[in-house]
């Protein structure tokens, strides 16, 4: 079933370029802004090169030689489509006596790497080769992006530099060690919180500094126009097979999708195909850490005032003064005060919903989703599968639910052991 | 004629070049920060550039990063910036132009913050994230209040969009002389000199050149490539959290910083 899906789109639906095919409700402004999210907020120095990438981008989507290479190192390198898996127990776990919701996991922790991310790293590594540039950037929070940031550049022999934060690379250790393996230098970041926020604020200094030789590969759906359109656009795949698999498994489209969200690349990855078709609810999964009360959380939809950072208009952790807070996550990849400014925009026209699951949370669904489907998830997907707690009983019976299941939990063990360890005898026994 | 254009009218019948120092506002404390204006205005600064503490300032190097944290850490607000500014009226009569991130800005609301801005003696600003397309209403705002809001362009920019901000720029264009952020350069990129004379020759607005200079040596330069002034941030920023990491004052340390830059201005 999921071989005949890859096939039909690695002949035609993947290779017809999202950035020609999208209507023009879910393109941004000539200004790279949705409604009033995005712009471009940044030096001077940059926006020649931001001008230049989104020229770059448009004709590559347009170029059959280009979305042909992409396909098929999508196929052979990363491994898509990935499948659309039906979570039997899962689904028989939030059943009720008249029935429950089916829920469908769509795999992405099956690409290579890990996760999602190699989508983007991978369409953004073609875009690098194509615009004559050796050098390469790249933040990174849990390390994923990083990971699949260095893999491409491996891959086609680029120079790799990552930032991260040292906060970060102490919880990530093994995805640093991955990274060094794959040749990248991976550059502790100790400025302000030491996590997320601040490596990518330290790769676009590098950016600004060396923006004639080298392309930053902003791993989210976040920064300034062109990149919350160009990663999403590169993760459109997502979507696009999970929309052809529901159609194959079930015959029709599902009714609710849901995916965590950080910055909001895999999320916006999925919803971006079913953004206009209106049946399908959007939930966005935001981390509320200790608890949103608490303040230390990183549920910027739910608690955030409209800002810039990095580039873009969107909501934003702030205080009244407009200094930007410190977010908090038990997952690196959420620990993020911003998010995509088109998740703003989705939240504020009322097309997507946003709800915010604790760190505790996030460690129950990842023990459940363990133990009954044989599936370590990431911890920042495990925030996902938490809403479905509160999610499933609210829905009919015969609901079809797709999750993206972003990537897998290997990288989190040794956080997951610090949390869960003693009662499951630790790691050592 | 705002402040700004009047202050660069009366050096240009000078044949002067505007010494242009940077400082931040709290760094370590407003009391610090007052004295250290009074003290720049009295070893020849011609105009200030004083910036407001951003927690994620994108455009600067390590020293003005560490320049803002402290300034954050002892508790800088825009409100107690302006407050400070507020009080130095009749003793500093130098234009002020104020230099903050968009979000603080924004956060505030682009009306309320010009009019206490202006309201504060206040000149003039410069945002350094906030490019020509998105500072267009900022401008019309800003001059609503009489301030100049500053344009930047980089050696990145194009021709044609240089000439499109240079017009759209007040008070003067802030010609950024480096591919990168703020910090301390041991060599000007020689690709600024030609940029000079090509913003000179579109019109009138002065050109300032910043980012990178730290040197009477450097500065001499920037104004024999004919630029109307030199912006002078991270040396001294740097010179000043020595003196306060020395137990010294850092008023004085930056007034005989600014008093060496002058001289070496005034040479021929």
């Amino acid at each position: 079933m999921v071989s005949a899906v890859s096939g039909a789109l690695g002949q035609g639906q993947s290779s017809e370029g999202a950035a020609t095919a999208l209507a023009p409700q879910v393109r941004p402004t000539a200004a790279g802004r949705f409604g009033r999210f995005g712009g471009q907020y940044v030096p001077e120095t940059l926006m020649p090169a931001l001008a230049e990438l989104e020229a770059a981008a448009a004709e590559a989507w347009a170029d059959p030689a280009f979305t042909a290479r992409l396909d098929h190192l999508l196929a052979n390198y990363v491994g898509r489509a990935t499948p659309l898996y039906e979570a039997e127990r899962l689904t028989a776990h939030y059943a009720r006596p008249e029935g429950g919701p089916r829920i469908w996991l769509k795999r992405e922790d099956l690409n290579h790497t890990g996760a999602h991310k190699i989508n983007n790293a991978l369409g953004q590594a073609l875009l690098a080769l194509r615009m004559g540039k050796q050098r390469i950037i790249a933040e990174t929070g849990a390390g994923q992006h990083g990971v699949a940031t260095a893999t491409v550049c491996a891959r086609f022999g680029l120079e790799c530099v990552i930032y991260m934060g040292a906060e970060d690379m102490r919880r990530q250790a093994l995805n640093v060690f991955r990274m060094r393996l794959l040749g990248a230098t991976v550059q502790p970041v100790t400025a302000g919180t030491a996590t997320l926020k601040d490596a990518t604020s330290e790769a676009i200094r590098d950016w600004v500094t060396n923006v004639e030789t080298t392309h930053y590969i902003l791993g989210s759906v976040a920064g300034p126009h062109p990149y919350p359109m160009l990663v999403r656009d590169f993760h459109a795949c997502i979507g696009k097979e999970a929309k052809a698999q529901c159609q194959e498994a079930f015959g029709r489209l599902p009714d609710v999708l849901v995916a965590c969200v950080g910055g909001g690349s895999n999320a916006m990855g999925l919803f971006h195909p079913f953004v206009q078709d209106t049946s399908v609810r959007l939930v966005g999964v935001e981390a509320a850490g200790e608890g949103v009360a608490s303040g230390r959380h990183a549920a910027t939809i739910t608690e955030g005032r409209i800002g810039v950072l990095h580039g873009a208009m969107s909501l934003l952790l702030q205080d009244s003064e407009g200094q930007v807070q410190e977010a908090h996550s038990i997952s690196a990849g959420l620990d993020y005060p911003g998010v995509g400014p088109e998740h703003s925009y989705l939240r504020e026209i009322g097309r997507a919903d946003y709800v915010a699951v604790t760190d505790q949370q996030a460690l129950d669904a990842l023990r459940l989703v363990s133990e009954l489907e044989g599936i370590i998830p990431a911890l920042e997907t495990a925030h996902a599968f938490a809403a479905l707690e509160s999610l499933c009983p609210t829905l009919a019976p015969g609901t079809e639910v797709v999750l993206n299941l972003s990537g897998r939990g290997d990288k989190d063990v040794n956080t997951v052991a610090d949390k869960l360890g003693a009662s499951l005898g630790g790691l050592g026994s | 004629m705002t402040a700004i254009q009047q202050r660069f009218e009366t050096l240009r019948q000078q044949q002067s070049c505007a010494l242009m120092p940077f400082l931040m506002a709290g760094d370590p404390d407003l009391e610090a920060t007052a004295a250290s204006l009074l003290a720049l205005e009295a070893s020849g600064a011609d105009l200030i550039e004083l910036g407001i503490p951003y927690s994620d300032p994108l455009a600067d190097g390590p020293v003005i990063q560490a320049a803002a944290s402290r300034a954050l850490a002892s508790h800088t607000t825009p409100a107690r910036v302006l407050a400070m500014l507020s009080s130095l009226k009749g003793q500093l009569t130098i234009p002020v132009v104020l230099f903050t991130y968009s979000n603080p800005l924004l956060n505030k609301g682009m009306e309320a913050f010009c009019l206490e801005a202006a309201a504060a003696g206040a000149a003039g600003l410069v945002v350094p994230d906030l490019p020509l397309e998105e500072g267009e209403k900022l401008s019309a705002i800003a001059a609503s209040h009489g301030l100049d809001l500053v344009l930047l362009v980089a050696p990145t920019t194009p021709a044609e969009r240089m000439a499109r901000i240079h017009a759209a720029s007040r008070g003067f264009t802030y010609l950024v002389s480096v591919t990168g952020v703020t910090g301390v350069r041991t060599t000007l990129q020689e690709r600024v000199g030609p940029l000079v004379q090509q913003l000179k020759a579109q019109g009138g607005t002065p050109v300032a050149v910043g980012f990178g200079i730290a040197t009477p040596e450097q500065a001499r330069r920037v104004r024999d490539w004919g630029a109307d002034g030199a912006i002078v941030g991270s040396a001294l920023v740097k010179a000043m959290a020595e003196a306060h990491a020395a137990g010294q004052p850092v008023a004085a340390a930056a007034g005989r910083f600014c008093a060496e830059l002058r001289q070496g201005l005034d040479q021929p």
